[in-house]
């Protein structure tokens, strides 16, 4: 069963099994405008939880994207990488970023459910 | 919600209402782009029509008893030629300091129909700072009156001139030459009316009573080929333009010639001089200046931003970039900075630090996109 947990970042971590699939949130997407450039992590980089992990690029600024859970990152997505606006398209789906391996399931708790997130989203308005 | 103290233009409310996403710039709180976002902006005044609210920009006229004796006094603090800008006509210049340092740049236009005035659009971050200058530095028989009253409004895109013309058949707008400035009658109001803008495209600024602007930009927004353009989009397209910002490619320690602004400095006030900092800008100009204003090209796909290092392949220091970003019609990363002379020439390999790496870049002539100024 897929569970999908989010920071306060914006970014999302779609958990499946021990690999957590990372993205920026439809929030963020919308903040940031269109995205030009996604520069993703390295294939095995071993990340801690809040490290900078890749970078999207909008036309007006760069905004990191921090590991949302500790991990190596077993997948990146080429896609984003070719086309940059998938993230605007469809950031939950086909706009993921990268696949970690999650090292600390604990980690998991404490990150923030979907009800959680929408809620904290209604703080920010 | 605006802090109470942050300036509004008179096309606030209708930005808002238009779903603006709203910013800080210069003091007030200005579209930074609306629905469609910086790149459909973009890319739409580029092949349709724009419509820009610039009324944050300081607008001004010198009044005297006659162009003479005005432009002589513009001339102290400027160097361009004023005294040869003939009737209808609209220049660029710069206010410089004692160094030749540009305080701001600035276009100045001569009114066809009035004798002894010259209307200034000076930048919104610096008109307080320029209005100042101004009032203590002319002479007593000229005099600097703030236009506050009257709002701006770019509409600037291969469609502006055909728009405007459904909007006021037979205004004379259509007839106007590139850089030439007049009243125009938009029904119930007179505009001044040039035909410049700061996106590479043929365009019109348009200045007109502060009252009467929101009906006039709701007229031209129900035009199908016009849409309203956020700061987003005027900076990305003025970026491939090639055309410089306040506060990035000019400052109080950069002068026209570093800048790459000889060419607004006629041929007659070279030789004269009579403005502040003439001595080392005729010397600039005599031997070039140590560094200069490049565009730059990131050969992969992450842009770089003001403020990055431009270095050698030695991984010396060489420049800095001013600005930079996503040239949407241009479809990559685009940047502007100084750099040291030896490596000003256009093809030149230079790296950008990014992040702490560098990114390979070539120097790279401007604009990133060619001008479509009205030559007809």
């Amino acid at each position: 069963m897929t569970d999908t947990r989010y920071t306060k970042d914006h970014e999302y971590a779609r958990v499946e099994g021990d690999v957590a699939t990372v993205g920026i949130s439809d929030h963020a997407q919308e903040a940031l405008g269109d995205v030009v450039f996604v520069e993703l992590p390295a294939l095995g980089a071993k990340l801690a939880k809040g490290d900078s992990a890749a970078v999207v690029e909008s036309v007006k600024a760069a905004s990191d994207v921090f590991a949302p859970v500790s991990g190596e990152v077993v997948e990146v997505n080429k896609d984003v990488d070719a086309q940059p606006a998938l993230i605007n398209e469809d950031a939950m789906g086909r706009g993921w970023i990268f696949k970690i391996k999650v090292a600390n399931a604990a980690e998991l708790t404490s990150l923030l459910s979907e009800v959680d997130y929408a809620a904290f989203l209604k703080t920010l308005a | 919600m605006s802090d109470p103290a942050t300036l509004l233009t008179p096309l606030h409310a209708l930005h808002v209402e238009l779903g603006a996403r709203m910013g800080p710039f210069a003091g007030y709180d200005m579209p930074i782009q609306f629905a469609s976002g910086i790149l459909a902006e973009h890319l739409h005044t580029r092949s349709r029509a724009g419509l820009f609210d610039v009324s944050h920009m300081g607008q001004a006229e010198l009044v005297g008893p006659d162009h003479a004796t005005v432009a002589a006094a513009l001339e102290r603090l400027c160097p361009a030629d004023f005294l040869g800008l003939a009737p209808g006509r609209q220049r660029y210049s710069q206010l410089l300091n004692a160094e030749g340092g540009i305080i701001d740049d600035l276009m100045v236009s001569r009114p066809p129909d009035a004798d002894g005035r010259l209307n200034l659009v000076v930048n919104a971050s610096r008109k307080t700072i320029d209005f100042a200058l101004l009032e203590s530095s002319l002479p007593s028989s000229v005099r600097l009156t703030r236009l506050d009253r009257l709002a701006l409004v770019a509409v600037q895109g291969p469609a502006a001139v055909a728009v405007l013309e459904r909007l006021e058949p037979n205004s004379g707008l259509a007839a106007m030459a590139f850089m030439s400035a007049r009243p125009i009658r938009f029904g119930r109001f007179t505009a001044f009316v040039s035909r410049s803008g700061y996106t590479g495209e043929d365009g019109f600024e348009i200045s007109l009573p502060a009252d009467e602007a929101e009906a006039f930009a709701r007229r031209l927004l129900a035009d199908p080929e016009v849409a309203s353009v956020g700061l987003g989009a005027r900076d990305s397209l003025r970026l491939e333009a090639g055309l410089c910002l306040y506060g990035h490619e000019l400052d109080e320690t950069i002068n026209p010639i570093e800048a790459g602004l000889a060419w607004s400095i006629q041929k007659r006030r070279r030789l004269e001089g009579g403005f502040p900092g003439a001595a080392r800008i005729q010397a600039a100009l005599a031997s070039g200046p140590a560094r200069k204003r490049v565009g730059l090209r990131p050969e992969g796909r992450a842009p770089a931003r003001d403020g990055a290092e431009v270095v050698d392949a030695s991984g010396a220091e060489i420049g800095r970039v001013t600005s930079g970003g996503f040239g949407p019609s241009v479809g990559g990363p685009i940047a502007m900075g100084y750099v040291a002379d030896s490596a000003a020439a256009a093809g030149t390999l230079v790296s950008l630090i990014v992040r702490g790496k560098p990114l390979a870049a070539r120097v790279s002539p401007l604009p990133f996109h060619p001008h479509a100024y009205h030559r007809g």
